[in-house]
C-alpha cells in the first residue's frame, strides 16, 4: 500500500467562500482536516491606534467600518463607553432609537449573513432574497441618517438627529413607468416610522420564505447537521459569545442579563440551540431576527407616542443646534471648542459590552483626561469566534470548513480591525 | 446593582487575600490588579472559586502606560511604574458579574507575564495579538506568533513610541520589477494636537 503523507492546502485569501480575505492553512490528510491554521491581518487598518490620535469625536465613523454588515450598532458600545466616563445621561427616546437601530442592523446583519451561508453552502437563491429585504433596511438607514452603508448616526450623548417625517420616493424614469413608480412608493407616503412599521409587518413572512426554502431543505440538513458541534463548556472555555453560544445551549444574552438602554422595558425571547451544530446556530439566528422585527413594533409604538430631545444638551459633549450656535455666543464658543480640540473625557477607564449581532462586542477605554482617547482596544466578536475554527473544523471534510466559516459569521473589517 | 459589587470585593477580598494587589471600583466596575508572579494562581482560582466563577474571559489586550498623562511618549519614564501591562476582562455567567484583571509585565525592556491559555482557551487569540501589538511575552502561551501585522513585519505597532505612520513603506519599483520597502517619504502631520489639560478639566455636571 503506497504511503499517504498529510499535505497542507492554502486556502484564501481570494477564494470567495473565505468571506473577505481569510487566508486558511489546512492541513489535510486526505479529504480530512488535521488542522486548520487561519492567516488574519490581511484587511489590519490599526483602527485601534489610530482611535489614539483622533479626538473622541473624530473616532465614530471608524467604528462603522469595523464589521461593515452591521453598521450602527458598532457606533452603539463607543459611545456608550464614552458616556460612562463622562457620566452623562442620554434621553430616553434616543435611547429608543438606537435600540429600534439596534434591531434593523440585527435583521440587516442576519440577513446578509444567512445570503453568505446559504450561497457558501450551495442554494444560490438564498442571497436574492435577503437582499431583496436588505434594500428595504438600506433604505430606512438612508432616509434616516444619509448613508446606506457607515451612518455614523449615534454620537456620545444620544444620536445624530430625529427620526425624519418623510420618506424619499422613487421617480419616474426610463426604467420605471408611472404604474411601477407608484406601486414602489405605496409604503412610502408616510414618515419614516411608518416605512419601518410596513417593513416590520411584511417581515415575519419573508422569514416563513426563508424557512421554505432551507430549514426543511435536505441538502441543507445534510450540509449543516452535525458540523461543527461545539460543547457548552468548550464555547465557554472559548470565550465564544451570542449566537455561537446559545446555539450550544446556554441561555446567555446581554439584552436580558445585563439590559443596557431600554431592553429591561422591552418583550422579546432569547431563542437557545440544542445541540450546538451550525444547524441549531442558524435556527438560533432565524428565531432572533423574528424576535428583533417584535422589538421594532415596540419601539415604533413607543417613538410615535413620545417626542422628545435625541441628544444631551450637554453642549460640552454633543454640539448645540446650527440654529442656536449662530444666535448665542456661548454656543458659538461650544461648538468652536467642540470642532477644534474635541471634548475632554475625565480619566478612568471603561468597558461597555453590548449584544452585537454576532455577540458581545464590547470597548475597552482608557482615557488619561485628554481631548483623545489614550487607549481604545475594540473587543471583536468575529476575532474570538474565528479563533475557534481550528477546533471546529479538525475532524470534518474540506467542504465542512465552508460550512462552519459560514456559521462563525465573520466579518474581516471586524476581524483585523 | 452596587450591593453586588460590594459582595463581589467581598468574595474576592476572602479568597485572594494577600495576592490582591489592589482592588477598586469605579464607574460600576471592580479592577483587580496582581503581581505577575500571582498571575496565573489568580487567574485559575478565579475561574475555579465557587464564589467567583468566571467561566469566560471576554477579552485581553496590552497597555503600553508609557506616555499616560502626558503629551507624548518619552524615553524617560517619571512615575517608575511599570511600562507594560496585560489587561483582561472577566465574565461570570453564574453569578453575573464582572471583573476587569490588571497585571503589569515588571521588566520594560522584556515585558513577560504568564499565558493564560490553560485556564481559558480563548485567550490563545488575544495574547498573539497583544504580542504582535506591544510585544508583551507571554510564558507559556503555546504558538506565539505574530498574528495582524504582515508576514517578517519589524516592531511592535501599538507600542507609544512607534509612529503612526510606521517606519517603512511599500513601493513597486520598475527597475527591479518588484516590490520593494523603503522608509516612509510622507510628512507626519497632526490636524488636531493632543492636549492634556488641567484637572477637572473636561469634567461636566448634568446641565453643562
Amino acid at each position: 500500500m503506497a504511503e499517504i503523507k498529510n499535505y497542507t492546502l492554502n486556502f484564501g485569501p481570494q477564494h470567495p467562500a473565505a468571506h473577505g480575505v481569510l487566508r486558511l492553512v489546512l492541513e489535510l490528510d486526505g479529504e480530512v482536516v488535521v488542522r486548520a491554521d487561519p492567516h488574519i491581518g490581511l484587511l489590519h487598518r490599526g483602527t485601534e491606534k489610530l482611535m489614539e490620535t483622533r479626538s473622541w469625536i473624530q473616532s465614530v465613523p471608524y467604528m462603522d467600518r469595523l464589521d461593515y454588515t452591521s453598521m450602527i450598532i458598532n457606533g452603539h458600545p463607543y459611545c456608550m463607553a464614552i458616556e460612562r466616563l463622562l457620566g452623562i445621561d442620554v434621553p430616553l427616546r434616543a435611547q429608543y432609537i438606537r435600540v429600534l437601530f439596534d434591531e434593523i442592523t440585527r435583521i440587516h446583519h442576519h440577513l446578509f449573513n444567512l445570503g453568505a451561508h446559504a450561497l457558501d453552502v450551495g442554494a444560490m437563491a438564498m442571497v436574492l432574497y435577503t437582499f431583496r429585504e436588505r434594500e428595504d433596511i438600506c433604505d430606512i438607514l438612508e432616509a434616516v441618517t444619509g448613508a446606506r452603508m457607515h451612518q455614523a448616526y449615534y454620537r456620545p450623548g444620544g444620536v445624530y438627529r430625529d427620526l425624519p417625517d418623510r420618506m424619499p420616493k422613487y421617480e419616474v424614469n426610463k426604467f420605471k413607468n408611472a404604474q411601477t413608480v407608484k406601486e414602489l412608493n405605496a409604503a412610502r407616503e408616510g414618515s419614516v416610522l411608518d416605512f419601518i412599521e410596513d417593513f416590520a409587518n411584511r417581515f415575519p413572512a419573508y422569514c416563513d420564505e426563508y424557512e421554505t426554502l432551507l430549514t426543511d431543505n435536505r441538502i441543507w440538513k445534510q450540509r449543516l447537521v452535525g458540523i461543527g458541534v461545539i460543547p457548552p463548556e468548550r464555547a465557554l472555555q472559548l470565550g465564544l459569545s451570542g449566537p455561537m453560544l446559545r446555539g450550544s445551549g446556554v441561555e446567555w444574552d446581554l439584552r436580558k442579563k445585563q439590559p443596557y438602554e431600554v431592553y429591561d422595558r422591552l418583550d422579546f425571547d432569547i431563542p437557545v440551540g440544542v445541540n450546538g451544530d451550525c444547524y441549531d446556530r442558524y435556527l438560533v439566528r432565524m428565531e432572533e431576527m423574528r424576535q428583533s422585527n417584535r422589538i421594532v413594533k415596540q419601539c415604533i409604538d413607543w417613538l410615535r407616542n413620545n417626542p422628545g430631545p435625541v441628544i444631551s444638551d450637554n453642549h460640552k459633549v454633543a454640539p448645540p443646534s446650527r440654529e442656536k450656535m449662530k444666535g448665542s455666543m456661548e454656543e458659538l464658543i461650544h461648538h468652536f471648542k467642540l470642532a477644534t480640540e474635541g471634548m475632554h473625557v475625565p480619566p478612568g477607564e471603561v468597558y461597555a459590552g453590548i449584544e452585537h449581532a454576532k455577540g458581545e462586542f464590547g470597548v475597552y477605554m482608557i482615557s488619561d483626561g485628554a481631548n483623545k482617547p489614550y487607549r481604545v482596544k475594540l473587543r471583536s466578536v468575529a476575532f474570538q469566534n474565528i479563533a475557534a475554527l481550528d477546533e471546529m473544523a479538525r475532524g470534518h471534510m474540506l467542504a465542512d470548513v465552508v460550512t462552519i466559516i459560514g456559521t462563525l459569521d465573520i466579518v474581516f473589517g471586524e476581524v483585523d480591525r | 446593582m452596587s450591593a453586588k459589587l460590594d459582595k463581589l470585593c467581598q468574595n474576592l477580598r476572602d479568597v485572594l487575600g494577600q495576592r490582591i494587589g489592589s482592588l477598586g471600583v469605579d464607574r460600576g466596575e471592580v479592577t483587580l490588579v496582581v503581581a505577575a508572579a500571582d498571575y496565573l494562581e489568580v487567574a485559575t482560582t478565579l475561574r475555579d472559586h465557587p464564589d467567583l466563577c468566571f467561566e469566560q474571559l471576554m477579552d485581553l489586550c496590552g497597555v503600553d502606560y508609557g506616555a499616560y498623562g502626558e503629551v507624548a511618549y518619552s524615553a524617560t519614564n517619571p512615575a517608575g511604574t511599570p511600562r507594560f501591562a496585560a489587561v483582561s476582562h472577566l465574565l461570570s455567567l453564574t453569578h453575573n458579574w464582572r471583573l476587569r484583571l490588571r497585571v503589569f509585565a515588571p521588566d520594560d525592556g522584556f515585558p513577560v507575564v504568564d499565558s493564560l491559555v490553560d485556564v481559558w482557551n480563548g485567550v490563545n487569540w488575544f495574547e498573539r495579538e497583544a504580542f504582535d501589538l506591544y510585544g508583551i511575552m507571554f510564558s507559556g502561551h503555546p504558538d506565539l506568533r505574530r498574528i495582524l501585522t504582515d508576514y517578517g513585519f519589524v516592531g511592535h505597532p501599538f507600542r507609544k513610541d512607534f509612529p503612526v505612520f510606521g517606519h517603512v513603506e511599500m513601493r513597486y519599483d520598475p527597475a527591479q520589477q518588484r516590490v520593494v520597502y523603503q522608509p516612509v517619504t510622507i510628512e507626519p502631520r497632526e490636524v488636531t494636537p493632543r492636549i492634556v489639560r488641567e484637572d477637572n478639566y473636561g469634567k461636566v455636571d448634568d446641565r453643562g
